[in-house]
């Protein structure tokens, strides 16, 4: 069977199921809709969490980082992953006993505002929508590259799938779904991860090989590949980083984000109990450290691999680099992996000093320039996408046809998940929010859900166009949809549940300040709007206020936030006495109500 | 009734206490010994590379899941406690 059957199998078996997943769950009222009725078990909630919150980006990008950018990169590993301590501690219980909806819900009833639910609405759908383009474009790379279809079809196709769960089951059909998709996934990431770290270390456990000996040179793994890199002149893996603030920011940042994404926070009004919501966050992040854990021994591991490949006399005991380094492997014997995946540009080779073999090393470092050029290299000549070290892993590793057939699964299955989740999050807030409590209360049960359902199709074909005709700042927008998540929608629900002196107009004066100093600070980086061109300052350390990235900027938009709203809060009038009953009441677990399907 | 009310005042302070702490834990392994503390403790040696490193790329996330379900169980044993429990 050739490569494109086996992938063709895995594909439309993954799909078949998640088909047959979206009959069985279909949506008989609003509250299947917006909350799968509200009965899904924690540890089935958890894994689901896992697969709404792990995106392509995840499943495919991050390990790339990981190896690109060593110990400087650890960031987006706490980033992601200290969240959900924030959010199982200080919102998802509360936000559980609540008991209604959506996150604007919380936001307008909480604060007595009809201003205050739409400005949370327009972040939600702000922060969303960026999100999901990259979903959707993910989706289809991950098609034309295992599916020998066009971008555009592949786009298509996937649009018709979640279509096809999300509109007739909502969040009932997404739940079930994403928890298949999770398995695809993990499965996916862990057998090729598990085979690498066994043939370069001896251990099978990628998160332990790591960290032992690399079998072929017999020094620690980590120690083997600094070695390596610096003698390229490329930076120690586990260098450290000068800016300190703007890591300890950045790590910030993505946390706050984390827990202030709609899309993450509405799945823990699935489950039954408030002690459920406490308990399904802990699985959560054991789902998701499954793959988060792995992910780094993936990137170091890869990255050695790639250069031993290059350079095969420095992957044993090595005397001498000078001479270690001098026969690089010749193009011509580049093994069937770098063949397969020159074809999709992914990897890309140009012979700069014309003697048929590949020198791969760090041309932009000028101390190393001199090295380079006793040695006769006129220009690093190889050119590769962060991308290949997973979707390349099982051919590296020389694993089975059907390893790649699940590969291909898996990545779908990380774009389609996470895209169902932001979607919900979308249309729940347009047909609740904005139309149940704003625009028509007497709307009935069926008009609610129809247009619940037509908010879903319309986010879908929303977020199709934009995936086949994504803006050009497509990359720079996910930390729009972080910083906005931090900065305006994290402290407005906090504040709501840890202080009863917050008013409306604090929280709507907060919200503001929070969502307008972090979209200032980005546009003055990276262009009013994103287009090149209008950023009044040049996006480099150098230019950045105290050194802080413009990703970095959402943590402070939450404390900007948090100081606005204390102090609007503290000159205006105290929340009505209803209000402060309500506060007291999400406090408390007890009466958490709401109908439990049995 | 008057009573019930400062029970539940106990909680909520209990409450944000054992948050406070697990807090304080989630801040030191992340942004302490995996950013600013890092130089401070980079003589201990784990398999290549420094404790620093380790708890950048590993020991963070380990430790972010022993608290949640740490603080999951302190709370259900409060919830109990307080009559609270659903």
């Amino acid at each position: 069977m050739s490569q494109f059957a086996i992938n063709l199998l895995f594909v439309g078996a993954s799909f078949a199921l998640y088909i047959g997943i979206a009959v069985w769950a279909r949506a008989g009222s609003t509250k299947d809709f917006y909350v799968a009725g509200g009965g899904v078990h924690p540890i089935t909630n958890g894994m689901a969490t896992a697969a709404d919150w792990m995106s392509a980006a995840s499943f495919i990008s991050m390990a790339g980082l990981l190896a690109a950018g060593g110990y400087a990169n650890s960031s987006f590993l706490m980033g992601w992953t200290g969240g959900y301590v924030i959010l199982a501690m200080l919102l998802a219980p509360y936000l559980r006993k609540f008991g209604k909806f959506t996150v604007p819900d919380f936001i307008g009833d909480r604060f007595y505002s009809t201003t205050a639910r739409t400005v949370a609405v327009a972040c939600l759908i702000i922060a969303s929508v960026t999100y999901v383009i990259g979903q959707m474009t993910g989706a289809g790379v991950a098609f034309s590259r295992f599916l020998e279809v066009s971008n555009t079809w592949g786009i298509w196709i996937a649009a018709t799938i979640v279509f096809l769960y999300a509109v007739f089951g909502g969040m009932k059909g997404i739940t079930y779904t994403q928890v298949a998709q999770y398995v695809v996934l993990i499965i996916a990431y862990t057998i090729p991860a598990v085979f690498i770290a066994f043939q370069l270390t001896g251990n099978p456990i990628p998160m332990f090989g790591m960290f032992s000996t690399h079998t072929e040179s017999g020094m620690p793994l980590l120690e083997k590949l600094s070695e390596v890199l610096v003698e390229l002149g490329f930076q120690d893996y586990a260098a450290d980083v000068d800016n300190k603030l703007n890591m300890v920011l950045f790590t910030l940042s993505l946390m706050v984000g984390t827990a202030g994404l709609p899309h993450v926070i509405i799945r823990f009004f699935t489950v039954p109990k408030v002690a459920d919501a406490r308990w399904s966050a802990g699985w959560a992040l054991v789902f998701i450290a499954l793959l988060y854990l792995t992910a780094p021994a993936v990137a170091s591991m890869a990255r050695l691999n790639l250069l031993t490949t290059v350079y095969p006399d420095t992957a044993g005991q090595v005397e001498n680099y000078e001479e270690a380094l001098a026969n690089p492997i010749l193009y011509e014997d580049r093994p069937d992996w770098f063949r397969t995946w020159e074809e999709t540009g992914l990897i890309t080779f140009e012979d700069k000093n014309d003697d048929g073999r590949i020198q791969y090393y760090n041309d932009r470092n000028e101390d190393f320039a001199e090295t380079a050029a006793e040695r006769g290299w006129e220009g690093s000549e190889l050119s590769v996408n962060n991308d290949i070290l997973v979707l390349a892993n099982p051919e590296i590793a020389n694993l089975p046809p059907w390893v790649i057939g699940l590969i291909a699964a898996g990545g779908i299955a990380a774009a389609l998940s996470t895209a169902a989740g932001l979607l919900l999050a979308i249309s729940s807030a347009i047909s609740h929010d904005l139309i149940k409590k704003t625009i028509n209360p007497n709307i009935s049960e069926k008009g609610e859900m129809l247009a619940a359902r037509i908010s879903m199709a319309g986010a879908i074909l929303l977020a199709t166009y934009l995936g086949l005709n994504p803006p050009g700042f497509a990359a720079q927008v996910v930390a729009l949809a972080f910083g906005i998540a931090g900065a305006s929608l994290f402290p407005a629900l906090m504040m709501g549940i840890f202080s009863k002196r917050v008013n409306d107009k604090g929280a709507i004066a907060g919200m503001l300040a929070g969502l307008i100093s972090t979209l200032l600070y980005i546009f003055t980086y990276l262009g009013w709007f994103f287009f090149s061109g209008t950023n009044m300052l040049p996006n480099e350390p150098e230019s950045w206020f105290l050194g802080i990235s413009p990703l970095s900027f959402g943590a402070v938009g939450a404390m900007i936030n948090f100081a606005v709203a204390f102090a609007v809060s503290n000159m205006t009038e105290e929340p009505p006495q209803e209000i402060q009953e309500l506060v007291e009441s999400v406090r408390y677990p007890k009466g958490a109500g709401g109908a439990v399907d049995h | 009734m008057a009573e019930e009310k400062v029970d539940s005042a106990d909680y909520w302070k209990a409450n944000v206490r054992l948050i406070m702490g697990c807090l304080a834990v989630w801040a030191f392994v992340s942004y302490g010994l995996a950013i600013l503390l890092r130089p401070l403790v980079a003589f201990v040696p784990i398999g290549g590379t420094d404790l620093g490193f380790w708890f950048a790329q590993q020991g963070s996330i380990l430790t972010f899941i022993a608290l949640i379900f740490f603080y999951a169980w302190k709370m259900n044993k409060l919830d109990q406690k307080f009559g609270l429990e659903e």
